[in-house]
């Protein structure tokens, strides 16, 4: 298990040339010549289920009415996942989109994401992993059922044509469905290379009007979520958690929960270090085990649950902010003494833990027969889940069997690196056999439990001294990030990458740079990553600081950080020039009503592969308070594949980053003092601005758009903000009126 | 019982949502006589001889098919969990004002919580309902 957790975010650097080995990419004469090293064996070929047709590899299958089934290694989230891989499968298997289905892949190491080594979808990959995938997945079964008909027909397979799944051979005038040759594939060898289409080929690929297949079954209610699964009597757990983060169960009376009508059982849920535990009450519907619940008579032992206080560990950590960290990266030598004529800028930033809130809250259905157990989740993690829940039950990792459904948001959430919220549902169901229950279980937390128990964005503070020389210019910058990690145990060198991205890639040139990390151990804040990860609290540190260098500077902000790329990266320049071009940067803003005060602010920031430059026009009025009146995006992340979706997600994402100005998860004497939505504010339509996607023309191989849109609107609202109060904002959230 | 658990537990109408228990989010929203009340806090006693209506039967009602086909062509959803209840909103809505303004949408539809922050194209979507069904 540690081993496969290593893997998880192992050094991407090498992952990549992995990957480019693996790939061996030709020039070829029609396409691209792509060496097939993918294909894979399912470690059960009972995944397979019998007259799945032709299935030239783990990612297709054809049947003998031509109907494709494309096979997700992904979960679908809302992100577009599935559409995305159903279009790079119909464009080269010239199939029209409408007659592909897409089906969740079982948990199996055949699917693993080719950037982690185990199956999880998540880093906003999927696109990218998919592109030397799922295209020679798909175009082998074309070129294998192309054979196919060329040798039944006896003509040349480069005479044939195909549209919409049908094979033409236009000189004789012959034509048959993909359908007819779904026999005669089977029998053959699938090819050690193939051709995938060049971009002058696409039909669909990048092209708009390609619709999500998922939409119809999400506005009709018939699209089933974990939350809406449901087997031959399944009971409902639902959890009494601990008031405090792991606080233990010392006694239970369990008399009033089962005198509750219908309540069937109550279990003790052991906790550990990675489960928070507590006891669940069985019932037959969700209802009744909220009454059950609310019935149990629990004395809890708080006196091991350590006395967790966020406000204690923000002065903690900027204490410690003041001291030497590990050394993550060093450029050139940090200058103590401000430069001559120059300014020195001393910033130290406070962002609090955040919970992932997705609209449907954490559950898991799952069902124990034997030595066997099957699982119904919306599963981002696969693997490491499959292998968790094995060794929760002592059976061998084949013998559990992942269900995927869609999941109501994630976010991050449903990927924990130890298997929180499964394993949880997985002990209540091994607790419950004991006492004769066999049936299958779907846990379901309540949104307080999946606000107060749940796995959070870390708290962090970041302290930075940067010195300008006499013409305004970086000359030194210093960084020091304090925050717990969730992967340290994962890098080689002993630092998380994932609490420096963003800041440890800055595109600006910066000659002399220190960057720093501390890794408190004893927080004892179940923490993961949250859509954007590192990005989520580096991108409004260093996207702050550059607006702070050119107002310092008596600069521009877009000017400002035109002159300070790095030079060598266009595509930076690119999303900059395009957002400031789109949003009339430097063009006059109208003055809003009754003294408000109007602004626009820039920021920019690479993620995941992914460039992204957002310009924001916000207003401030008299009384501190804010609106975001409009947001410009513009994005470069290299070959699109659905654009729609592309200016959802980043669209989307921008609304999930706006929530940051406002949230927080504090926690007093262990105690999380958030629970629903009342407390834990997020976005609602009403603050919901205008937000216009532009996306840069490219041939560059697709990254994703998953989480990129996300870490810049928090940056470019407070420069906003910051250039019309001419102070400071070096913390989230905001306060509800801005000081003037 | 809450109206929601009834629907979904006991009568498998899968198709309204839980999201927070409190009223907070909407993703419970069904028609209760034509208005659109918080499933999640109705007891299923108090309904009486009154109608239930949910995201399941909008297919089958002008104004709802409308919206539903407004949500496809404008390319609402995301995760979709929410989208039954924003449309169980927008729906109600459109019943009793066919020309919204923004602020008439905002108002109706600031109680339905979007985490994938689909707002802007729930929005126009309701915009291109009322005119479908001018």
């Amino acid at each position: 298990m540690r081993r496969l957790r290593m893997m998880i975010a192992a050094d991407t650097a090498s992952q990549r040339s992995m990957q480019a080995s693996r790939r061996q990419v030709l020039a070829g004469l029609g396409g691209f010549i792509i060496a097939l090293g993918m294909g894979g064996r399912l470690a059960h070929a009972a995944a397979i289920e019998k007259d799945a047709g032709f299935v030239p590899n783990v990612f297709i299958r054809v049947a003998h009415d031509g109907h494709v089934k494309v096979i997700s290694s992904y979960l679908e989230m809302g992100q577009g996942t599935f559409t995305g891989l159903a279009t790079m499968a119909a464009e080269e298997l010239d199939v029209g989109i409408d007659q592909v289905t897409v089906e969740a892949a079982p948990a199996d190491l055949a699917y693993a994401n080719p950037k982690f080594g185990i199956q999880g979808t998540g880093g906003s990959t999927a696109m990218a992993g998919a592109w030397d995938k799922m295209r020679p997945a798909a175009a082998t079964a074309r070129a294998m059922l192309l054979t196919a008909a060329g040798k039944r027909w006896r003509v040349p397979v480069e005479q044939l044509t195909v549209e919409r799944g049908v094979v033409h051979h236009v000189a004789s005038g012959r034509s048959a469905g993909y359908g007819d040759f779904v026999d005669a594939a089977m029998r053959m060898a699938v090819p050690t290379t193939v051709e995938v289409k060049k971009p002058d080929q696409y039909r669909l690929l990048g092209r708009p009007g390609t619709r999500r297949i998922d939409v119809a079954a999400k506005v009709d209610g018939s699209a089933i979520y974990t939350q809406d699964q449901k087997l031959p009597d399944m009971l409902v757990a639902v959890m009494a958690h601990p008031p405090k983060l792991w606080g233990k169960v010392a006694a239970v009376d369990a008399e009033a929960a089962l005198a509750v009508p219908g309540v069937v059982a109550v279990v003790e849920v052991p906790g550990d270090d990675d489960v928070q535990g507590g006891v669940a009450v069985l019932a037959r519907n969700t209802w009744v085990a909220m009454r059950g619940r609310d019935a149990l008579n629990i004395r809890w032992d708080g006196t091991k649950a350590p006395r967790i206080d966020t406000a204690e560990m923000a002065k903690r950590f900027e204490d410690l902010s003041k001291t030497p960290g590990r050394v993550a990266l060093t450029r050139g030598k940090i200058l103590t003494d401000r430069p001559s004529g120059g300014t020195t800028i001393e910033a130290i930033y406070h962002q609090p833990f955040l919970a992932h809130a997705p609209m449907e809250p954490m559950n898991c259905l799952v069902h124990i027969e034997g030595d066997r157990c099957t699982i119904w989740n919306g599963e981002q993690n696969h693997t490491i889940d499959q292998v968790n829940a094995a060794k929760e039950l002592g059976i061998p990792t084949d013998h559990v069997a992942i269900n995927q459904l869609y999941a109501g948001g994630s976010f991050g959430r449903r990927a924990n690196p130890r298997s929180d919220f499964v394993r949880e549902a997985v002990r209540i169901a091994r607790e419950a056999r004991k006492k004769g229950i066999g049936v299958p279980i779907k846990m379901v937390w309540m949104r307080e439990d999946d606000m107060r128990m749940t796995q959070y964005r870390p708290q962090t503070v970041h302290n930075a001294v940067i010195q300008l020389d006499g013409d305004g210019k970086i000359a030194s910058w210093h960084h020091r990030i304090v925050g717990a990690s969730f992967t340290k145990v994962t890098a080689p060198d002993g630092i998380d990458h994932m609490l420096l991205e963003g800041i440890e890639d800055m595109p600006y040139a910066i000659p002399n740079l220190r960057l720093e990390q501390h890794n408190p151990e004893d927080t004892y804040v179940p923490t993961q990553w949250l859509r954007s990860v590192g990005h989520t609290h580096s991108a409004f540190v260093g996207e702050t600081l550059i607006d702070e260098a050119a107002r310092a500077a008596k600069a521009d902000p877009y000017q400002y950080r035109r002159a300070m790329l790095l030079k060598g990266d266009p595509r930076q320049l690119g999303v900059l020039d395009l957002v400031a071009q789109r949003s009339g940067w430097g063009r006059p803003l109208a003055e809003g009503a009754d003294g408000t005060r109007r602004a626009r602010g820039i920021a920019l920031q690479q993620a995941f592969g992914t460039y992204v430059a957002q310009v924001v026009e916000v207003s401030l009025h008299q009384d501190g308070s804010y609106a975001v009146d409009r947001v410009y995006c513009s994005v470069d992340c290299g070959t699109v594949i659905n654009p729609d979706i592309v200016m959802a997600q980043i669209e989307g994402g921008t609304g999930f980053g706006l929530s940051f100005l406002r949230q927080a998860i504090t926690i007093k004497d262990g105690a999380v003092q958030q629970g629903n939505f009342n407390d834990y504010p997020v976005l609602r339509m009403d603050a919901m601005p205008p937000v216009e996607v532009s996306i840069i023309p490219s041939t560059a191989k697709p990254t994703g758009v998953g989480e990129p849109g996300v870490p810049l609107i928090a940056p470019a609202v407070v420069n906003a903000i910051a250039s019309l109060t001419g102070k400071s904002i070096h913390a989230l959230p905001l306060p509800a009126e801005i000081e003037l | 019982m809450p109206l929601l658990w009834y629907l979904r537990d006991e009568i498998s109408f899968t198709g309204t949502k839980f999201g927070c228990g409190m009223a907070l989010c909407g993703a419970c929203t069904v028609h209760l006589n034509g208005d659109p009340v918080r499933s999640c806090q109705m007891p299923v006693g108090d309904v009486g001889d009154r109608q239930i209506t949910t995201i399941e039967a909008m297919s089958s009602d002008r104004i709802g098919k409308a919206v539903q086909d407004a949500w496809i062509a404008e390319q609402v959803p995301q995760c979709g969990y929410c989208q039954s209840g924003q449309i169980m909103s927008a729906t109600a809505l459109l019943r009793v004002k066919a020309a919204p303004s923004d602020e008439d949408i905002d108002a109706a539809l600031s109680g339905n919580i979007c985490r994938c922050a689909t707002y802007r194209r729930i929005r126009t979507a309701v915009h291109k309902a009322a005119q479908e069904l001018r």
